[in-house]
């Protein structure tokens, strides 16, 4: 090999090592741009939320918005948007599929950390994650055609749209998350101490009630207002099954409305871009943007803030 | 002292036991509650909708007479929807996670970046709905096309792949990146070859997860402005759509039987497309798993 060619592949491959250089230069802030997406969606999110409803809020004054317990937007005349009857639907809903989600996912959980083999766990598992994984529309669909007809066999006075029959539906819905986020709390807790507890004659009933279920609590706990807030914030079941006549009050029995199901009403009408009743949906948005957010939060605060430590 | 009395204690323990082994069973019977509720859903919907469920059901679109409906058009509207979802949602997802693993200081941005993924994860769906339509539609003129309501699904499922992905990055061993580094290669050379390529089953599984969610996502779309009744197929990615779990929608809501049978046949459809998304993803990792080893 010349001295010349020799020479000529070694400037050749600065050059592309100086190329390289710049190449891997540009990876950095490129990704950063990526990272940013997220932070620019939540800040997306909040503005959007604020500017329309800020719209909504030059027709409607926020008090009455916060105060009032009647919601008629249709009303060609005085429409009344008084926040309250659609949260009170929400909470309605949500108070029923919590009572019945609450125990059912603690159970599951506890049989999973403290009483199944291995086995069975593998298999009981996935069959979770599935039920986690159906979309919400079909749950919508056998709360409306299946559970709801079920329960009007056992209270004949209940109505063609409830709050109790996507409640419970809503309720099977946030069981997996509960029981797995619970079981991995329980799991977490030290088998020290749990030998420590049999040691001393307890029974595993005794060792998972008085023990376990104590040092898991901030986890359990957590998981359930998570649990809440994906409640709040969903969307199908209660649209199909739960109607639409806003009632402020608790009444399980008979068609509630939602947050949710309401921005689902207007925009499958025909509201206008730009009406009072387009801006309304963001007000409604805004408010289950602020239930949900401060539900996450807290969430995260008890499960750091009361764990405990070994 | 007081001595102790055998057969108080014995009694005692016995009901203690019994206590135990009643829990075991009653925690037990609980657990298959749960599994029966699912047979019971899904018998529900295979009795519902075999009997629609044909190949002129896949391949007719909608009609206002049920035994001529069909789910073509939103079946393909998905499909189209998942097209600017896929690679959006994965670019988006895996370069966040690559940036917060591998190149992010231990800062308050990243802290902050982190902080914020966990929170857009808890937004409830139909808020990213709201986003869509104010961001896509109006500000950027795109209306309520398929290009619209795909931007803003792939925003919404981007937690999930963000966080797995981050997961399966963090699990790749050391001595892996530090063998590549340790013969020259840079950062970049080292991420692509060596990282990502042992990350990749564990990216796979969370960016199928996050499709799944897409596929069956209804509140968002409708509020973005999801047509509910399409009888033709969209030529491009600027046209109005419909997607299966808005039609399933649909027809759910219509008090005659014969539809929501449809909607049950719909359902099926999409448990259909669900399972083979799952089951290519098993079947991917497996793969994957064992070239490595």
């Amino acid at each position: 090999m010349g001295e010349r060619q020799y020479k000529s592949e070694i400037r050749a491959h600065l050059a592309s090592k100086k190329k390289g250089k710049w190449f891997e230069r540009s990876i950095s802030p490129l990704l950063t741009v990526l990272a940013s997406i997220s932070v620019l969606t939540t800040i997306g999110i909040v503005f959007t939320l604020l500017k329309e409803a800020y719209h909504f809020f030059q027709e409607t004054s926020v008090w009455d918005f916060i105060t009032g317990i009647e919601w008629t937007p249709f009303f060609a005349s005085d429409p009344k948007y008084g926040i309250w009857a659609l949260v009170s639907g929400t909470f309605t809903i949500t108070v029923i599929a919590i009572l019945f989600a609450a125990p059912i996912g603690l159970a599951i959980a506890i049989y999973l950390s403290e009483y199944a083999s291995d086995k069975v766990r593998r298999i009981l598992k996935p069959i979770l994650e599935i039920l986690a994984g159906i979309p919400t529309i079909v749950y919508g669909y056998f709360a409306l055609t299946f559970v709801t007809p079920l329960l009007q066999e056992v209270f004949p006075e209940l109505s063609r749209f409830n709050a109790l029959s996507p409640g419970l539906v809503l309720g099977v819905m946030i069981i997996p998350s509960i029981a797995s986020l619970s079981e991995d709390a329980m799991t977490a807790v030290p088998q020290a101490i749990r030998q420590g507890a049999y040691a001393l004659g307890a029974t595993r009933l005794e060792a998972a009630i008085q023990v376990v279920l104590p040092a898991a609590l901030s986890g359990i706990v957590a998981s359930m207002v998570l649990a809440v807030s994906r409640a709040i914030g969903e969307t199908m079941i209660v649209t199909v099954a739960g109607g639409s006549s806003p009632n402020f009050g608790f009444h399980p029995m008979e068609s509630v409305q939602t947050m949710t199901a309401y921005i689902v009403q207007v925009s499958t009408g025909d509201a206008g871009y730009g009406s009072t009743l387009y801006y309304s949906i963001y007000a409604v948005g805004f408010m289950l943007f602020l239930f949900t957010f401060v539900m996450n939060i807290f969430s995260r605060y008890i499960s750091r803030k009361f764990r405990e430590e070994y | 002292m007081k001595q102790m009395n055998r057969e108080v204690v014995t009694n005692k323990m016995n009901r203690r036991l019994k206590m135990n082994t009643l829990a075991k069973w009653i925690f037990f019977g609980i657990t298959l509650l749960i599994l029966c509720i699912l047979v019971i859903l899904l018998v529900r919907i295979f009795s519902q909708g075999m009997a629609y469920f044909d190949w002129h059901f896949l391949t007719n679109f909608a009609s206002r007479r049920a035994e001529n409906a069909g789910i073509l058009g939103p079946l393909v509207g998905s499909l189209m929807l998942m097209v600017v979802v896929i690679p959006i949602a994965l670019i988006l997802g895996i370069g966040t996670a690559i940036y917060l693993e591998e190149y992010a200081k231990k800062n308050w941005f990243t802290h902050f970046i982190e902080t914020n993924i966990q929170n857009l994860a808890g937004v409830p769906s139909i808020v990213f709905g709201l986003l869509g339509l104010t961001i896509f539609v109006n500000v950027f003129g795109m209306g309520p096309s398929i290009l619209a309501g795909g931007l803003t699904l792939a925003l919404l499922v981007l937690p999930i792949i963000v966080v797995t992905a981050q997961e399966a990055i963090r699990a790749v061993p050391n001595h892996l990146a530090h063998a590549s580094l340790g013969l020259g290669a840079t950062k970049w050379q080292t991420i692509q070859k060596v990282i990502l390529p042992s990350a990749l089953p564990g990216i796979l599984t969370g960016s199928i997860l996050a499709l799944s969610r897409a596929i069956g996502e209804t509140a968002p779309l409708i509020v973005v402005g999801a047509l509910v009744f399409v009888n033709y197929l969209p030529s491009g990615f600027m046209d109005g759509f419909a997607a299966i779990p808005i039609q399933i929608y649909n027809w759910t809501i219509r008090p005659q039987e014969e539809f929501q049978q449809l909607a049950a046949a719909g359902i099926i459809l999409m448990l259909i497309l669900l399972i083979v998304l799952n089951a290519t993803a098993v079947w991917l990792r497996n793969k994957l798993n064992r070239k490595q080893q």
